[in-house]
């Protein structure tokens, strides 16, 4: 229904913009653009919009079409595999992209763009989305790991949050949020990794070795979920209801207060604001605690790479709109204000016009862009290549439901699973 | 007879006729079955990716040795021996309670029974999902709770997911199966009831060795059709677990396998081996049972 909606209202803006334009302006060039995630479709409307107001002679028109997840992604792989049916441009989630590189490359190189603003952004953000020298894809967030905390609950417990700088400091917390209030310290993901990975950044680690072999076996690995599987033993960490923090049964729950503290990547920002109203006010956004002072804090996580593909039959127009959409200035603020994304150009992040109210300022208690700029010098992109699908799937349907809720052991399950991975094909 | 129009002896003539009549569905049977399958056979013997595709031999079949792939073979043939338990012998009384004359309100127990089938897999999936939630308010719990029974974690626990798959799948098939024997039972004459009658039949030995043996070729049917039906199950799954990745695989079927390989994974070689894997299986296995059934040997008797 809100599909339909988005739809009716993209045309029914459309319309309107071919109707105020001058008739002495040249005809749009239409550009076909996918995306999986319908949050998407009003930021990229609205950057076409502002694109024709800037360049009169070289409209554009957006022809948007917007899929579940999986069917968007399976269509794509087929129309690049089968050499017809592809759009101009198009939005691949990180967690897929490693399978549009695979064979020879169907995307087309964003150099051209991408180049000139290097310093501008955080580099990783597009190193991710790179093969031999070629960027092909720029993301929309840095996606950086922080935590939320209930600032209610630790007032509650008497837990200064300003006092938690390592993780045995946030055991400890837990210990007393436990014993004062009685709901956990925080709450452990078995389907996704999200919660997690900035575990292994902070020693240096990650899911993949540094050349892209899956390396799940990893004493790092076996420290990290160590630390949260004891969090469960102890009762200060319970597995998320409904098994992550994506779940309806974990927004009901978070809702009502029942975790002191949710460790996301900062566009999780969204859920709160949509699912989480009575928390409004609440909610604090800290850097990650660290197992040693001095590690990295974050990790960039997630993201979702625009890329235009080697069908587009206006290839030079959809390289430069995609520049202009995700690397300006105006593309970023946009990202942040509709969105509320962590945009990749970091040069925004203290400049006032961040500071305007929306609902993501009004939502938190403090001001969210402090933690981020806090900790902008220590967040380190993970590892992707080819083998970051199967490791992925891996990570979500085995190794955290069997380490958490079968609290089995762990070396013998990463032992196994990383046994299983090198034998698996990409 | 030659001074006929070229169009003319085509539309007359007796020989071309028969293959101008089958042509549509030739044509379509060449193009949309047997061409994919050829092609998918071809496929197992290759790595596929964009702009580079390459014999690798036997190597897609020497990958089946995958745990995965067993536990999903595991939890397919566990579903089909379930469905096959339940869902032919009490559809197969319904229908009979059905047909008989006494029976009343027939037509409200018909529809009502029939309507589930009516339901698109995707919306049931997803209410059973909401059903099967593990929170102490949802509709399960709250019914196990009413005896006493903690909270389950329905769907995330390896011993407990058989239960909503198999609910959903009783519920669903249910219906079409009591359509299938409703019909089979239409097929025995009248007569055959009231000579039992004059011969003293109990109703059990009516059932027993009047439908049962006249309903046997329904029944031979039913169990095909959900053989293949419980061995190429994959969207109950999917929409059970909200997604094709069900924790520790529990939910995964051989379907869902090949999805992940072929689709999610991008290995569409491997994806056309569990796929060709799968055909064999069914094919064997339902051959053993038709025979088993004696359903080659009674044609060559009659």
């Amino acid at each position: 229904m809100r599909r339909l909606l988005t739809l009716v209202l993209a045309i029914a803006m459309l319309l309107s913009l071919m109707m105020v334009a001058p008739a002495s302006a040249a005809e749009p060039t239409k550009l076909e653009f996918w995306t999986f995630q319908a949050l998407h479709v009003e930021f990229y409307e609205k950057m076409a919009e502002i694109w024709n107001e800037r360049n009169p002679d070289r409209q554009i028109e957006l022809v948007v079409t917007s899929l579940g997840y999986d069917d968007m992604h399976n269509k794509l792989l087929i129309a690049l595999q089968s050499g017809t049916g592809a759009p101009d441009f198009v939005d691949i989630e990180i967690g897929k992209y490693a399978n549009y590189l695979m064979g020879e490359t169907q995307l087309v190189p964003l150099n051209r763009v991408v180049e000139p603003e290097l310093d501008n952004i955080v580099r990783s953000r597009v190193d991710i989305y790179a093969k031999d020298g070629n960027y092909y894809g720029i993301c929309f967030h840095v996606g950086a790991s922080v935590t939320y905390y209930n600032q209610e609950i630790l007032e509650a417990a008497g837990v200064d949050v300003n006092s938690i700088i390592t993780w045995d400091d946030f055991a400890e917390a837990g210990k007393v949020v436990l014993e004062k209030t009685g709901v956990p310290m925080a709450t452990v993901e078995a389907n996704d990794p999200w919660f997690f990975l900035q575990t292994l950044s902070q020693q240096g680690s990650d899911l993949l070795t540094p050349e892209g072999e899956p390396n799940v076996n990893s004493d790092a690995m076996k420290k990290a979920l160590g630390f949260y599987q004891q969090m469960v033993k102890d009762g200060t960490a319970m597995v998320a209801p409904g098994g992550g923090h994506h779940a309806e049964e974990y927004y009901g729950f978070m809702n009502f207060g029942g975790a002191a503290s949710v460790t996301m990547p900062f566009w999780y920002m969204g859920r709160f604001t949509d699912y989480m109203p009575d928390l409004k006010g609440k909610m604090l956004v800290m850097p990650n605690p660290v197992f040693e002072v001095g590690q990295p804090r974050s990790v960039g996580l997630g993201g979702t790479g625009t890329s235009v593909t080697n069908q587009s039959q206006h290839q030079d127009l959809a390289v430069d709109f995609l520049g202009f959409a995700k690397l300006s200035e105006e593309g970023n603020l946009k990202i942040w204000e509709i969105m509320g994304f962590d945009p990749i150009r970091k040069s925004l992040w203290g400049s006032e016009e961040l500071k305007k109210p929306n609902k993501f300022i009004d939502y938190f208690a403090n001001f969210p862009f402090d933690a981020l700029i806090e900790v902008q010098d220590e967040i380190p992109a993970i590892v992707v290549s080819e083998s970051l699908p199967k490791t992925m799937t891996a990570v979500r349907t085995s190794i955290m439901t069997r380490v958490f809720e079968g609290m089995e052991d762990i070396d013998t399950v990463l032992a196994e699973e990383q046994a299983l991975l090198e034998q698996t094909p990409n | 007879m030659n001074k006929m129009p070229f169009y003319k002896r085509f539309i007359y003539n007796q020989k071309l006729a028969p293959y101008v009549f089958t042509a549509p569905f030739v044509i379509t049977f060449l193009v949309f079955f047997l061409y994919p399958v050829i092609s998918s056979i071809i496929m197992t013997f290759q790595n596929i990716l964009p702009g580079r595709v390459e014999f690798i031999g036997l190597e897609n079949y020497r990958r089946l040795n995958d745990p995965i792939f067993f536990k999903a073979l595991g939890l397919n043939l566990r579903y089909t021996l379930w469905t096959l338990a339940i869902l032919i012998p009490v559809p197969m009384l319904l229908a009979v309670l059905l047909n008989n004359k006494h029976m009343r309100a027939k037509n409200f127990f018909r529809s009502t029974l029939f309507i589930p089938a009516l339901t698109s897999v995707v919306v049931a999936g997803t209410i059973f999902r909401l059903m099967y939630g593990e929170l102490p308010g949802a509709l399960m719990n709250q019914i196990i709770g009413l005896v006493g029974l903690k909270p389950i974690k329905w769907l995330r626990l390896a011993d407990y997911a058989m239960i909503p798959l198999l609910s959903l799948a009783v519920w669903r098939w249910t219906g079409v199966n009591i359509l299938y024997f409703l019909a089979g039972l239409q097929n025995i004459p009248p007569e055959m009831y009231e000579a039992a009658n004059i011969d003293g039949a109990n109703p059990w030995q009516v059932f027993r060795h009047l439908i049962l043996p006249m309903l046997k070729p329904t029944t031979i049917y039913v169990i095909t059709i959900s053989i293949y039906g419980g061995m190429a199950m994959f969207t109950e799954s999917y929409m059970l677990w909200g997604g094709n990745r069900s924790p520790n695989n529990i939910g995964t079927t051989i379907v869902g396998y090949l999805y992940r390989k072929g689709f999610e994974e991008n290995n569409m070689g491997y994806g056309n081996t569990i796929g060709v894997v799968l055909l064999l299986i069914v094919l064997v296995v339902n051959l053993l049972q038709l025979l088993a059934n004696g359903f080659f040997r009674k044609e060559k008797d009659a």
